[in-house]
């Protein structure tokens, strides 16, 4: 959708543009340097904020291709999570393995369980799929606390973070800046490498598979390897992301990947907007700012007090009120509120009309 | 003989919760995940009757009850109400955030910490000896309890207005409306009828050991019994319940107690694997949702 009134793609070079106006460009460079510049204006709570949603976004892209593009439904996202996190804890305690081999160990974990979780969508749709994918969880989750038990480890797997020994000397990473940078990084990568995916073949058979199966394999579309494709994609990622949030936290924990930050990823995709990567950016920074504002509000606001004791009820209770509130009142998300911003400030003075009437 | 009573008893409370799986199920097509949490609040339901009807634990339970069934109609007509005719992952995840919010506002109004419903009734929890097997005085109600209830829905399904109605709405809606069904009536007594069964199960739980945060496990682990029998058969899931308890029970106790936790859900892939429908449900179901 173009950012304003027009069409701007008068060859094939313009075509394959990101950007279409200056103002975009300037818009882009400024928001930019904002995100490099953070880490020096920003205060270390802030910058520990920001490194959590920049995680949790990648994640989030990974699970919005998934849903919000190929149409298949994931409950099980923090078993992905975990998969990856306990690929790297599990090879850097048994095998003292640096990063730069667990990193592409969880990518190839992510992409094997990718495979598992993607075979049951051949045969089942919707509802009967979330439900396996759930089950899945249940399993991987079941996978780690056992190895957690056997080897004794029954709080949890230390990791050191992660370093480099090069000739001029060891450079270790830690530190909130450092992480932010790599977290940057890899944000962008995530974010890039999709927005181009989705512009390719690949992602029009997914939006294509989304919009009516039988249709697309009308069209030729491989209907069966690109489900399962959509899926080894959005392991791979999301078990990079539990890797690197394992590096992040320096620890890795089977309660850590309970039920809920499944439905915390869910809630993300659809907070932010299906079917938008924007949206799945946009979800991740409300969702993990979430509990921190509902914090915030607990000391601005007079509250029982026993509430301050129970505040993770309070966090959950307002979080599904939340939930609720979107899925009834905005399915669109928050890309859909934003749509109709931008829209009445790109057509002002005029006004848009949706084109069915009120209901 | 204690193992068969053991699985016995676990298979009536995973029938007794799976069969609000699929009533909803059957007659929306809608997957209610917060039946954990609803169930939780039946429970929690009993709890706050008991101490207000202090001494009459009968007029406690019947008003637990009623209460649960309310909950179950409120619950249809402020949130599922409009999510009906949206997609079917809509409404899932519309149950799913339900689910969020009941278990936040219910540690908000209760606390944290374990309760004794039976205590507060005054009730004491007796054990009998059958052969060389015990069963507690709970665990003996919630058999009972659980074959009162299939037998009820079972008549009330087959035999009364309301019930060919639902069964109707289930099968057709659109034709089901045209014949002047009110749907949204039908839904909401399904919803409360749901929510009353599992607001059953949860008081003999919470009667039966404790009553906190578990409950909303046990309520998750009970629908791999539903969709093992097939999500829109009342027969099979007392079947699948029956199944899903005796592969948890004989893993538990011949491999490896951990695996208590997962041993439903590895049923529930197994069985999504070979028969995604069930053993007993009915199959073309499977492309309309």
């Amino acid at each position: 959708m173009p950012h304003a009134s027009g069409y701007f793609r008068t060859g094939y070079e313009r075509d394959l543009a990101l950007l279409d106006t200056r103002t975009q460009k300037v818009a882009l460079t400024v928001f930019a340097s904002a995100l490099l510049a953070f880490p020096w204006v920003g205060a270390p709570f802030l910058l520990d904020l920001a490194n959590q949603v920049l995680l949790a976004s990648i994640g989030a892209v990974a699970l919005m291709l998934l849903t919000g593009y190929a149409g298949q439904v994931s409950l099980g996202h923090a078993g992905l999570l975990a998969a990856g996190a306990f690929t790297a804890g599990i090879l850097f305690k048994e095998f003292g393995a640096p990063f730069w081999i667990t990193l592409p160990a969880a990518a190839l974990v992510g992409a094997a369980i990718g495979v598992v979780f993607g075979l049951p969508s051949l045969r089942l749709r919707g509802l009967y799929l979330a439900v396996s994918t759930l089950a899945l969880h249940f399993i991987v989750i079941y996978a780690g606390s056992e190895y957690e038990t056997r080897r004794g480890f029954s709080t949890g797997v230390v990791i050191q973070p992660p370093g480099l020994s090069t000739g001029f000397g060891d450079w270790v990473l830690s530190g909130a800046r450092s992480w932010y940078f790599v977290l940057l990084a890899f944000a962008t990568m995530t974010l890039l490498f999709s927005l181009n995916l989705l512009r390719s073949n690949t992602g029009r058979a997914w939006r294509a598979i989304q919009g009516r199966e039988a249709a697309a394999e009308a069209m030729g579309v491989n209907v069966s390897a690109y489900k399962v494709l959509a899926f080894v994609i959005s392991s791979t990622m999301t078990a990079v992301a539990g890797c690197l949030f394992a590096y992040y936290r320096g620890f890795v924990s089977a309660e850590a990947f309970s039920l809920f930050l499944t439905i915390q990823y869910v809630a993300m995709v659809i907070i932010g907007g299906l079917g938008s990567l924007l949206g799945a950016v946009l979800g991740a920074v409300f969702v993990t700012l979430f509990p921190y504002a509902i914090e915030w509000l607990m000391t601005v606001v007079p509250t029982p007090a026993d509430w301050s004791n129970s505040l993770f009820a309070l966090n959950y209770a307002a979080f599904g009120l939340v939930m609720v509130l979107f899925l009834v009142f905005e399915p669109k998300g928050l890309v859909g509120i934003w749509q109709r911003i931008r829209n009445y400030f790109l057509l002002w003075p005029f006004k848009q009309k949706p084109l069915s009437g009120p209901r | 003989m204690q193992l068969v009573v053991n699985i016995v008893v676990l298979a009536s409370i995973y029938a007794l919760i799976a069969c609000g799986y699929v009533l909803i199920y059957r007659v929306s097509r809608v997957l209610n995940l917060a039946h954990g949490e609803l169930m939780m609040l039946g429970a929690y339901g009993l709890f706050a009757t008991a101490s207000l009807f202090a001494g009459y634990p009968l007029a406690a339970i019947v008003a637990a009850a009623l209460l649960a069934l309310a909950v179950g109609g409120v619950v249809y007509w402020t949130l599922m109400h409009r999510m009906m005719g949206e997609a079917v992952l809509a409404a899932v995840l519309a149950t799913i955030a339900l689910g969020i919010l009941l278990r936040g506002a219910m540690v908000l109004v209760w606390g944290a910490q374990e309760r004794h419903p039976l205590q507060v009734l005054g009730v004491a929890n007796a054990s009998f000896a059958i052969g060389d097997a015990r069963i507690s005085s709970v665990g003996l109600t919630l058999v009972a309890a659980t074959t009162a209830v299939y037998v009820g829905l079972y008549a009330f399904l087959r035999y009364t207005v309301w019930g060919v109605r639902m069964r109707a709405a289930g099968q057709n809606p659109l034709l089901a409306a045209q014949r002047g069904i009110r749907l949204h009536a039908t839904y909401a007594l399904a919803w409360g009828l749901a929510t009353f069964t599992g607001g059953l199960a949860g008081m003999l739980i919470a009667s039966e050991s404790a009553l906190d945060q578990t409950m909303v496990v046990i309520g998750l682990k009970a629908f791999p019994a539903a969709l093992v029998g097939g999500l829109d058969s009342l027969a099979g899931a007392l079947v699948g319940a029956l199944i899903v308890a005796a592969a948890e029970v004989l893993l538990i106790h011949y491999v490896d107690p951990l695996l208590a936790d997962v041993a439903p859900f590895l049923m529930l892939l197994a069985m999504l694997m070979l028969r995604p429908w069930g053993l007993f449900g009915t199959r073309e179901q499977l492309d309309r949702v």
